[in-house]
């Protein structure tokens, strides 16, 4: 039982921003009247923020196949650090996530875990192949909340239009890691001044936005739900804000070194600067911003991507794609607040209620009966990013020693306190 | 003057009077070349490692002749003979051979920026002899001194660069010496070899999609090499339509002003890049450019190790 005292209490989804009082009593947040903990855990949140568990819907969490990077449980504590109470992980693990024994696995993993919810994606393809549905079915019987082939782009076009068929019978979403592999071939950067300048290939920005167009067409073609997963492009954002207009199923997410870090950055040559999508230029960071702001990116995921050093300490173009991002992604999301980005509720939205609302998670609210997943944020906490604060296994991050204010203080899952400083 | 740089990655960001000082300090050294004993004792004692991890026969030799003409010690190692292929990282290769107390590392090798890579994590000075698609300052330089030795003056200098400009480390190299010192660099070629935005690299860059428009009245012509080794296939059709539509022949050459030079980096494709009468014609300095690499070479890792 965890009675938590005179916070900011930011509800999106019940549209509630005002200080108060959260009960969480059997796991559930319950109301004042219900709550008869007398020797309740007191949390005082006094200048604090308490809001739904943050989602994270894109994290890597390596497991099985590659636990030198990270583990189910390495990456449930550092998604506590980073006050997130649900992680959907992504399926290019080896094996592939392609099948319900695996998605079984990794939620046997979670329960011997922190406590965080661990939500598993599930492959489109077989083997990430592209060429033969997976077992969706069967995978969502076991457990998978949606599915997506992360890390390729569909290259097949009826393959892709089949997903977007077939997991209507569902009713789940299928999420596309755009890009057109025969256009970014060989890149290992964004394909603008800056490649030419380092002598670096690039990745055009056309080779995300292409696919989210034949996709965008496909979802309207097929009535399927469609969700655009770290969206990188300005073309690609205004894709999905005019599919929005027309009224289609479709979605999509940015991740924080997208609208933070651009391919100026990319100057030394440093390994932890690259990821795929790549760091873009200047006009394309300023459109994610907007498509933030504007609505038309609805959720903020961190595209959480553990390497080790073997990946990373290397010449640029054979370094890894990825960094980690589960520790730093709120703090980066309280900077798009003081830049007048989003408000308050707006940035919760986009970390709690509206990546549930995409995977049809019963998660992401503070209404009685909801789940006990609550994160307490202290927005002025001047804090630094060193190495030793580091609670994934890899430390591949861009923003290392950087420092950063705001973060979570208390992270609570289930009704049980997961992290707290 | 003070020559300040502790490594020479690149050309980019160079000013100007570096430049010149080490164009005269190359020129004070095209002399010991043409010596009966070629070799003076300014290194003596300094140990340098070539370390080419491409393949390289030209530009090797040219930087083991001029350490050696300097009386500096050299080392090779390369990525067949070397521990890289024993699964060994670059990084360890390098540091190992830094444990052995080494004053200098000269490196080619095929990913751009691996020198800034290394050189956050060594302490030794390198001279980078070409970084993937980056940089080639050693090549840019000796086309600087080459260019110098026929041209009074660099100052609205018009330099044509045709080929692919895309993957060429020489043509960036290039590009930032020779408008830094205030010539005027027209780029053709291929479309889909022209890098994006290359542009912006200087107010001094001009884009050409006919070649016949670069060559008029240029003072230099500089063909590049087509790296069929970097690219994909299907950039250009055919080697016949990219010498009849890109390359430098008896033809297009009259373009250029009469006193033209003709520059090529090596090694040529004959009949490609352009007709073998142009390359060996009397307004070609091709051989020249090879000449000069020592002399560079030696000014730079003169310079480098404290030279002056």
């Amino acid at each position: 039982m965890i009675h938590i005292k005179g916070g900011r209490v930011i509800d999106p989804a019940n549209g509630i921003d005002k200080r108060g009082d959260v009960f969480i009593q059997s796991g559930r947040i319950v109301e004042a009247a219900e709550f008869t903990g007398k020797r309740a855990t007191i949390i005082d949140a006094k200048g604090k923020l308490v809001v739904p568990g943050l989602i994270d819907m894109h994290v890597h969490l390596r497991e099985p196949g590659h636990e030198y990077k990270e583990t189910v449980a390495s990456g449930c504590d550092a998604a506590a650090a980073g006050g997130f109470t649900s992680v959907v992980c992504m399926p290019n693990t080896d094996p592939v996530c392609d099948n319900a024994s695996i998605v079984a696995f990794i939620r046997k993993q979670a329960e011997r875990a922190n406590g965080v919810n661990v939500f598993p994606m599930g492959a489109v393809s077989k083997g990430l192949s592209g060429d033969e549905l997976a077992e969706m079915g069967e995978m969502l019987k076991a457990g998978a909340v949606a599915f997506t082939d992360d890390g390729k782009g569909i290259m097949r076009s009826d393959i892709m239009r089949s997903a977007l068929e077939y997991a209507e019978n569902f009713g789940v979403v299928v999420c596309a890691h755009a890009e057109d592999h025969t256009l970014s071939a060989g890149g290992c950067m964004h394909e603008g001044y800056m490649s030419t300048r380092l002598g670096l290939s690039g990745v055009p920005a056309v080779a995300e936005s292409v696919m989210v167009s034949r996709d965008i067409q496909l979802a309207a073609f097929t009535g399927g739900r469609y969700h655009v997963q770290h969206i990188s492009t300005r073309e690609a954002v205004e894709l999905v804000r005019q599919a929005k207009k027309a009224g289609l199923h479709v979605t999509a997410e940015a991740a924080p070194h997208h609208w933070s870090l651009s391919d100026a950055d990319l100057e030394d040559y440093d390994p932890n600067f690259k990821m795929n999508p790549p760091l873009r230029s200047e006009e394309h960071v300023k459109a994610v911003r907007r498509g933030l702001k504007d609505g038309t990116i609805d959720v903020i995921a961190t595209d959480h991507a553990p390497h080790s050093e073997l990946e990373k300490l290397v010449e640029f173009d054979q370094a890894a794609n990825g960094i980690i991002g589960l520790e730093t992604a709120l703090p980066l999301g309280l900077e798009l607040v003081r830049d007048g980005v989003l408000d308050l509720p707006g940035l919760v939205a986009k970390l709690t209620v509206n990546p549930a609302r995409v995977l049809g998670l019963e998660k992401g609210t503070l209404s009685p009966g909801a789940d006990g997943d609550v994160t307490i944020i202290d927005p002025e906490l001047s804090w630094v990013f060193s190495r030793e604060e580091i609670r994934s296994k890899s430390a591949n991050s861009p923003w290392l020693e950087r420092e950063f204010t705001g973060r979570a203080v208390c992270t609570i899952a289930g009704g049980r306190i997961v992290y707290q400083i | 003057m003070a020559f300040e740089h502790k490594h020479m990655l690149g050309l980019e960001g160079v000013n100007r009077d570096d430049l010149l000082f080490i164009l005269d300090t190359a020129k004070s050294f095209k002399e010991i070349n043409t010596r009966k004993v070629k070799k003076v004792p300014t290194l003596r004692g300094k140990t340098i490692v070539m370390a080419f991890f491409e393949p390289s026969t030209r530009t090797k030799v040219s930087f083991e002749m001029a350490a050696k003409r300097l009386s500096a010690d050299t080392y090779s190692i390369g990525s067949s003979g070397s521990s890289v292929v024993k699964g060994e990282t670059l990084l360890d290769t390098v540091r190992n051979l830094e444990a052995m107390n080494i004053d200098m590392v000269v490196m080619r090798h095929k990913s751009a920026g691996s020198h800034r890579f290394l050189s956050r994590h060594i302490d030794a000075p390198f001279l980078n002899a070409g970084d993937g698609g980056h940089e080639h300052p050693t090549q840019g330089l000796l086309d600087i001194l080459t260019i110098s030795e026929h041209k009074p003056s660099f100052e609205g200098l018009n330099v044509a660069i045709v080929g692919d400009i895309a993957h060429s480390r020489v043509a960036r190299s290039n590009i930032h010496g020779l408008t830094t010192l205030g010539a005027n660099v027209r780029l053709s070629g291929p479309m889909t070899m022209m890098p994006r935005y290359v542009e912006r690299l200087s107010d001094r860059i001009s884009i050409h999609p006919r070649v016949e428009d670069a060559l008029t009245d240029v003072d230099v012509v500089m063909m590049l090499r087509v790296q069929k080794e970097r690219m994909p296939k299907h950039l250009f059709p055919s080697d016949r339509e990219y010498a009849t539509t890109f390359g430098l022949n008896r033809e297009n050459v009259r373009r250029a002003k009469p006193d033209a030079i003709i520059m090529h980096p090596g090694p040529i494709n004959r009949g490609v890049e352009m007709t073998p009468d142009v390359a060996d014609g009397e307004r070609s300095v091709i051989l020249e450019q090879v000449n000069n690499g020592v002399a560079i070479r030696m000014a730079l890792m003169y310079l480098l190790m404290g030279g002056n």
